[in-house]
C-alpha cells in the first residue's frame, strides 16, 4: 500500500535515519520505535508528503509520491501532533472544515455519530477553546470514525492525552481499519495496548544515521 | 480547486465575525491616522488637498501591513495549516482564499471608509472618486503581496520586520501609481495611463502571487 526505499531523513542540519524501508501491508499496524529525537514525526511528515526526504522514494499504491502533486495525498490521512482545530470554532465545525479539507462532505448527522462514537457528543457546540486537551484530540480522531474509505492512517502520537477510555476507542477505531484492510502507521511512546492486529515494530535506532561507526 | 477555496474563505470569515475586535483593528488604525494628519500639520486647505493622496495610500499600506502578518501563523501554530496543504487539491487554492479573505476584511472596509477622507482633506469629487478607484485596483496588490510576505517569513523569529522589508519596496509601484492618479485628475488631466498601468500591476501580482505564495508555505512547513 505504501512503501518507501532506503529513506534518509534530516531535522535541521542533522540527519537521522539512512536507509530505512518502510512497507506497509494492508491490514497492518506498524510503529516506529526509537529514542527521543530519532526521527519518528520526521518519518511520518516525509510519508504524509509534508517534507521532502533527503534520499530515497516513497510510493503510494505504487504511484510515486511527490510534495507539489496534489493527487498524490489522495488515500491518505494524516493527523499530526497538533489537532488542526481552530480555537473560534465549534467541535462539530472544527471536524465539519477538516473533513471538507479532505474531499469529503459528511452530514450533520455523520458528524454527530463521529462525535458520540468518540465520546465528545456532548461538546459538539462548545468552542473548540473551552476543551480540554483530551477532548480536542478525541475532536481530532473523530476523522477516525468518519474516513473509512482512507486506505492509509498516518498518526503522530494519537493516544496523547486520552484517558483509559478514549484509548480502548482509538484500539476499536485501529482493529477495525485493519480488518477493513486499512494500514496504519502510528507513533507512541508508551507501550501499545493494541491487542488486534499485533503492531509491527519498525526499529529507528537501528538505521539511526551513523550507526556502529561512533 | 474550487472547493478548498471556498472552504478556507468561509472558515476564515465565519472566525472573523467571531473575533470583531482583532477584525476591526486595522479598520479603526486607517481612521485613527488618518484623522492624525489634518491635527498635525494645520488645518490650511490647499496643503491638506495636496498630501491627502499620499497620506491616504501610505495609510491604507500600514493598516494593510498590520494584519498580514497574522493571515497564516494562527493556522501554522495550531496544526491547520499543515492539514490545509493536505488537502488533496492544489495549495495555490489555499494561497488565493487566504489573499481574498485578507482584501475582503482590510482592503474593503479601507474602500468604504474612504468617504470621511474626502470630509477630511477637503477632496473634490474627481479626485475623490480617482483615489476610490485607485484604492480599488491597489489594495488587492497589497493583500496579494502581504500574503506572499507572510508566506516568506512564516515561522521565522523576527518574521515581522523581515515581512515589512519584503513587502515595502514591492509595493512602492501601485504606490506611485495610485498617487500620482488623484494629482493628474486634480490638474484637469486624465488619469487613465496611471489607472491602466495599476490594472497591469494588479493582472501581473494576481497572477503570480498566489503560486509563490503557495510554494513559500510548502517551503515554511518543512
Amino acid at each position: 500500500m505504501l512503501h518507501a526505499a532506503a529513506l534518509a531523513g534530516q531535522r535541521g542540519d542533522r540527519v537521522l535515519f539512512e536507509q530505512l524501508h518502510v512497507e506497509l501491508a494492508p491490514g497492518t499496524v506498524t510503529w516506529p520505535r526509537g529514542r527521543n529525537g530519532r526521527g519518528k514525526t520526521t518519518l511520518l511528515r516525509l510519508l504524509a508528503g509534508l517534507a521532502t526526504p533527503l534520499a530515497g522514494e516513497i510510493r503510494v499504491a505504487g504511484a510515486l509520491e511527490r510534495r507539489s502533486d496534489p493527487a498524490s495525498r489522495r488515500g491518505l490521512l494524516y493527523i499530526g501532533h497538533q489537532n488542526g482545530l481552530k480555537d473560534d470554532l465549534s467541535a462539530s465545525e472544527a471536524l465539519a472544515f477538516l473533513m471538507r479539507l479532505a474531499g469529503s462532505r459528511p452530514a450533520a448527522a455523520e458528524i454527530e455519530g463521529a462525535l458520540e462514537r468518540l465520546g465528545v457528543h456532548a461538546k459538539r457546540h462548545a468552542l473548540v477553546r473551552t476543551l480540554s486537551q483530551g477532548q480536542r484530540r478525541r475532536v481530532a480522531l473523530a476523522r477516525l470514525a468518519l474516513l473509512l474509505a482512507t486506505p492509509l492512517w498516518l498518526l503522530d502520537e494519537p493516544f496523547d492525552a486520552l484517558d483509559v477510555d478514549g484509548i480502548a476507542t482509538l484500539n476499536e477505531l485501529l482493529g477495525e481499519h485493519a480488518e477493513r484492510g486499512g494500514a496504519t502507521l502510528l507513533t507512541s511512546h508508551q507501550a501499545l495496548s493494541l491487542a488486534q492486529p499485533v503492531p509491527q515494530v519498525l526499529d529507528l535506532d537501528h538505521h539511526a544515521s551513523g550507526h556502529g561507526r561512533a | 480547486m474550487t472547493d478548498l477555496f471556498v472552504a478556507v474563505l468561509l472558515r476564515d470569515l465565519k472566525l472573523a465575525s467571531r473575533r470583531r475586535i482583532d477584525t476591526l483593528l486595522p479598520l479603526v488604525f486607517f481612521g485613527v491616522a488618518l484623522s492624525l494628519f489634518p491635527l498635525g500639520v494645520g488645518p490650511e486647505r490647499e496643503t491638506l488637498r495636496l498630501i491627502a493622496p499620499g497620506v491616504v495610500w501610505v495609510c491604507a499600506l500600514l493598516a494593510s501591513m498590520l494584519s498580514v502578518n497574522q493571515l497564516f501563523a494562527g493556522d501554522l501554530a495550531d496544526g491547520s495549516l499543515e492539514q490545509m496543504l493536505l488537502a488533496p487539491q492544489p495549495a495555490v487554492a489555499l494561497a488565493a482564499a487566504k489573499c481574498a479573505v485578507h482584501w475582503i476584511l482590510t482592503g474593503l472596509p479601507l474602500l468604504v471608509a474612504t468617504p470621511l477622507v474626502a470630509v477630511l482633506f477637503d477632496l473634490s469629487l474627481p479626485a475623490f472618486a480617482a483615489l476610490a478607484f485607485g484604492l480599488l485596483l491597489g489594495t488587492p496588490i497589497l493583500s496579494l503581496l502581504g500574503a506572499l510576505g507572510a508566506a516568506l517569513t512564516l515561522g521565522l523569529r523576527s518574521g515581522g520586520m523581515l515581512l515589512i522589508l519584503i513587502v515595502l519596496p514591492l509595493a512602492t509601484p501601485a504606490l506611485i501609481f495610485g498617487t500620482g492618479a488623484v494629482g493628474t485628475v486634480e490638474a484637469g488631466l486624465s488619469a487613465s495611463g496611471h489607472f491602466s498601468l495599476l490594472g497591469a500591476l494588479l493582472i501581473v501580482t494576481a497572477l503570480g502571487a498566489p503560486w509563490a505564495t503557495a510554494a513559500a508555505l510548502r517551503i515554511s512547513t518543512e
